[in-house]
């Protein structure tokens, strides 16, 4: 039996609040997988129910066929027994024990024999660049060489299922990318399975072969990244996922007005579903609008910022701004210039 | 142009505040060790060794240390345990329980001392005349007159100072420094024994060393529990010198000798500290505020909840109705019933005698007027330290934390002296001595209290009003003072309270119309007076009491005005 991590309609309460609603994923093995949202979207919670810190309220968690915390049957196997390897924000290494204690810990508590353990120790050493260091304190040593001590740690039992906490999140932006890469070079020569959480979409796009988009403990959608961001399932996921624009619109005889702009605010996009939605809105990226000289939309350029390789613009068209980015060499547009936007890339949504 | 460097505010301010130090602090704790060691043939270590080789003084010194180690180890067991237990399992009533265990720190030792030697004192306590009584003994159950009585009743008074840091230290703690433990495969103990105590070991030692250092000087309970039967230690086999010879210059000298003994021993403590502190494996830093995860007592829950409940009673219950109701006796030794009970002695000592009724009003005015002056004083030190940038202040430094490590023995025996003439003022006697040797012994409090104060207290807020206009002085005024008032107010708090139960740097400086609320209580028992003492005791915890409840106020009412 493949040793997929199977979440089964689990649900946590704390008090009133439901932290976690009926969530029914399944992880396969060897994969990443990360679960995104904003903060006390549930991510963090399930988590931990998954390595076994918060008890569950409903539903069944196993790896494979071995059954971790189940309702029904009212069981619920401690974190110490789950072995997993599991790496945390704030690294939680041991500043009284020297790198190689840190990392031979989880070998030491299984009882192996000590050569065993070295040798593990060794490798995991290996692996994650820390041989020079292995008699120093994790105080002695930098943010990311600390990071490395967790991630060690969490690969010397060999685990079939690595589980990370925002593990990057304390670290400055380089570092957090060049680590991103040798967590991913881990998994493909060690072969565990990743489950991650993070509320850094770059983070999880990189990272993840698919994505769980979560909001107040109820699934968004669980998809491959491109999918995530391409067609996002609806107006949150769209939102949480990169920069987007939300227009309200008129829609008169099949065509499509900016609202409040009358006949000079056409746009030509395809008409929503009919009658899916009581009050569309067009939201598009502000990456996919052409600007231009005639066009449909017309619009001011109220604000240009110039951030390198794009230049960020907001354009008022009538009383409603729009977000646009476009390439830096083809951007002469200058503030209180007038121009015209026509929208590539488009999805429609119901407004708020 | 004038080109002369005029003397700035910053100046005058940095020799104001070393002066005082220096006369206050620095110099008596020279003189002792000049007394010491230097004598009119020079300096003499030869009558130094001839004294620690008499066997009063050499008994004296084993005691001290016994007493000190025993305490400590004691008290820290006692702490690590009850801190773990409300920090880290699940015991009902945990916060309620957090605060009993702060209310040994309330009482005096030396009035559970004198509780205790009321209740187990070989031949009349109580406990040990029901107990005889009760099984037809010869022998008493229990001999508080003993160096374990002196370490058991010591460490019921002092182990607060272990629990408060190492629980304190519980709560901050990362708890995924343990959850990585967890995950890694430990159960609950092998985490408590591998990662939790280790960790906690730098919050142990610091409490561990903070009794240590108290217990080392420590007066009231071996003066109540020992003296009686020969056990003396250092600070009161100095009191019974300087006391029976009226402060003879040999009583003294022997008294500076054991001083310098003690402070030498205080500084190696204080090293040893330092040293575990500064090897920095320790940092604990948290990250994500999170529910830790508490072990989860089961079976033992009731038993472990009755076993805290059983030991607060008989720690502060006991000996607090003890003296309550010893102190309303007709005579001593009479059984504890209503028909042996009168009002009368509340009345005698609060109106009709003057040695208690001027104890009272003699501790109340030095305590208010030491706290005062050591908080105004402390504030201005700890702005040169924290705020200036002028050099020579890392003496302040040096001298503001001096006293902290300076036994009150040591303290009294120094301002002894430095104000008994040789400096052309004399002050032996009076009222004057005690407010000197006050100020010396509490400006570490002080010190600690503003400078956490000032450290709040961004430079940008001073220089911003700078900025706008205002003069060093305006800024000082309007800006500083009035975001340092609360550290000013806790330091009023900390010296003013354990200033009004002090003793033991007031019994070696009292004279016939200056004895304190401490001193009286004392002297009261020593002539056999235990019923008066005891009332006197009742009148001392009543004001600790009544002082308590008014900081919480005070506090209180400075948490809600910031809110608000």
């Amino acid at each position: 039996m493949r040793n997929d991590v199977r979440l089964e309609k689990i649900t946590k309460r704390f008090g009133q609040v439901t932290a976690v609603n009926a969530l029914d994923i399944t992880i396969n093995e060897g994969e990443c997988f990360s679960m995104l949202g904003p903060s006390g979207c549930g991510k963090t919670t399930t988590l931990r129910m998954l390595a076994g810190f918060e008890d569950i309220d409903e539903g069944e968690i196993r790896v494979g066929d071995r059954i971790f915390s189940s309702k029904a049957r009212n069981y619920y196997l401690p974190p110490e027994k789950r072995d997993f390897g599991m790496v945390f924000q704030a690294f939680a290494v041991w500043p009284h024990l020297t790198v190689f204690d840190n990392v031979a810990f989880p070998l030491q508590i299984r009882g192996m024999p000590k050569h065993e353990i070295a040798e593990k120790t060794k490798r995991a050493l290996a692996y994650t660049n820390l041989m020079t260091v292995e008699n120093s304190y994790p105080n002695e040593l930098s943010g990311g060489a600390k990071q490395r001590i967790a991630l060690a740690r969490a690969i010397a039992i060999n685990p079939t299922v690595m589980l990370l906490d925002e593990p990057l999140s304390n670290l400055d932006p380089k570092l957090r990318e060049e680590m991103r890469f040798e967590i991913k070079d881990l998994q493909r020569k060690l072969g565990f399975t990743i489950v991650f959480v993070t509320h850094d979409q770059a983070e999880a796009m990189a990272l993840s072969d698919r994505i769980l988009v979560m909001r107040d403990g109820v699934v968004q959608q669980i998809d491959a990244p491109l999918t995530v961001y391409d067609k996002p399932s609806n107006r949150f996921v769209f939102s949480f996922i990169g920069l987007s624009n939300f227009i309200p619109v008129e829609i008169t005889d099949n065509k499509v007005y900016v609202k409040g702009q009358g006949q000079a605010g056409e746009i030509r996009v395809g008409l929503p579903a009919a009658s899916a939605f009581k009050k569309p809105v067009l939201a598009f990226r502000p990456s996919d609008v052409q600007m231009g000289d005639d066009g449909e939309v017309r619009g001011i350029v109220t604000r240009r910022a110039y951030l390198g390789d794009i230049v960020d613009y907001r354009i008022m068209a009538g009383d409603v701004e729009v977000r646009v980015q476009s390439g830096a060499r083809r951007s002469h547009y200058q503030v209180g210039d007038s121009c015209s936007l026509s929208v590539g890339k488009y999805h429609w949504y119901e407004e708020d | 142009m004038n080109n002369v460097r005029r003397l700035g505010v910053a100046e005058l301010l940095l020799v104001l505040s070393i002066f005082i130090l220096v006369v206050v602090v620095a110099v008596p704790i020279l003189l002792i060790f000049g007394n010491a060691f230097i004598t009119d043939d020079g300096f003499n270590l030869k009558t130094v060794i001839q004294l620690l080789s008499q066997p009063d003084t050499y008994k004296a010194l084993k005691n001290s240390l016994v007493i000190a180690a025993g305490v400590t180890l004691l008290s820290t067991i006692i702490g690590v345990f009850f801190a773990w237990l409300v920090s880290r399992t699940d015991l009902p009533f945990k916060g309620t329980m957090k605060l009993l265990f702060l209310i040994p720190f309330m009482l005096p030792s030396f009035i559970g001392a004198l509780a205790w030697k009321i209740l187990l004192s070989p031949r009349s306590g109580y406990v040990n005349k029901l107990f005889m009584n009760l099984f037809g003994l010869e022998e008493p159950l229990f001999n508080i007159y003993t160096l374990t009585g002196i370490i058991i009743v010591e460490s019921m008074y002092l182990f607060p100072f272990v629990f408060i840091q190492v629980s304190g230290a519980m709560e901050r703690m990362d708890p995924t420094l343990e959850e990585a433990a967890r995950i890694s495969g430990a159960g609950l103990l092998t985490i408590t024994r591998r990662i939790t105590l280790p960790l906690m070991l730098p919050s142990i030692a610091a409490g561990a060393l903070l009794v240590a250092l108290y217990s080392l000087s420590h007066f009231g309970v071996p003066a109540i529990l020992g003296t009686e039967v020969g056990i003396y230690n250092i600070p009161t086999k100095i009191y019974e010198k300087i006391y029976q010879s009226a402060g003879s210059f040999e009583s003294i000298r022997t008294g500076t000798i054991l001083s310098s003994i003690l402070v030498t021993t205080a500084a190696i403590i204080l090293y040893i500290q330092s040293l575990v502190l500064k090897s920095g494996r320790f940092q604990v830093i948290s990250g994500k505020s999170m529910r830790p995860m508490l072990i989860k007592l089961r079976g033992l829950k009731i038993p472990l909840l009755l076993l805290s409940i059983v030991y607060i009673a008989i720690t502060v219950l006991l000996p607090t109705v003890t003296i309550i109701l010893v102190g309303t006796l007709k005579t001593y030794g009479l059984a504890i019933s209503p028909e042996n009970m009168t009002i009368n002695n509340l009345k005698y000592i609060l109106f009709d005698w003057d040695l208690t009724r001027d104890s009272i009003w003699n501790s109340f005015y030095l305590s208010l007027s030491a706290a005062f002056v050591t908080m105004l004083v402390g504030s201005l030190i700890s702005y040169v330290i924290v705020k200036m940038k002028v050099r020579g202040k890392f003496i302040l430094e040096f001298l503001g934390v001096l006293p902290f490590s300076i036994p009150g023995t040591v303290i009294a025996l120094g301002v002894i002296l430095m104000w008994s003439g040789r400096f052309g003022i004399n002050l032996y006697n009076t009222a004057w001595i005690i407010f000197v040797a006050y100020i010396a012994r509490y400006m570490a409090f002080s010190l600690k209290s503003n400078s956490a104060a000032l450290e709040q207290v961004h430079d940008s807020l001073e220089e911003a009003a700078r900025a706008c206009g205002a003069r060093h002085w305006q800024a000082l005024r309007d800006i500083v003072i009035p975001l340092i008032r609360p550290g000013m107010v806790a330091a009023f708090f900390l010296i003013f309270l354990p200033a009004l139960r002090e003793l033991t740097t007031s019994v070696l400086l009292y004279g016939p119309h200056t004895r304190t609320l401490g001193v009286a209580i004392y002297a009261l028992n020593e002539d056999g007076e235990t019923v008066y003492a005891a009332t006197l005791a009742t009148v001392a915890l009543v004001i600790i009491v009544l002082g308590q409840m008014l900081i919480k106020r005070v506090t209180r009412g400075k948490e809600e005005s910031l809110n608000a």
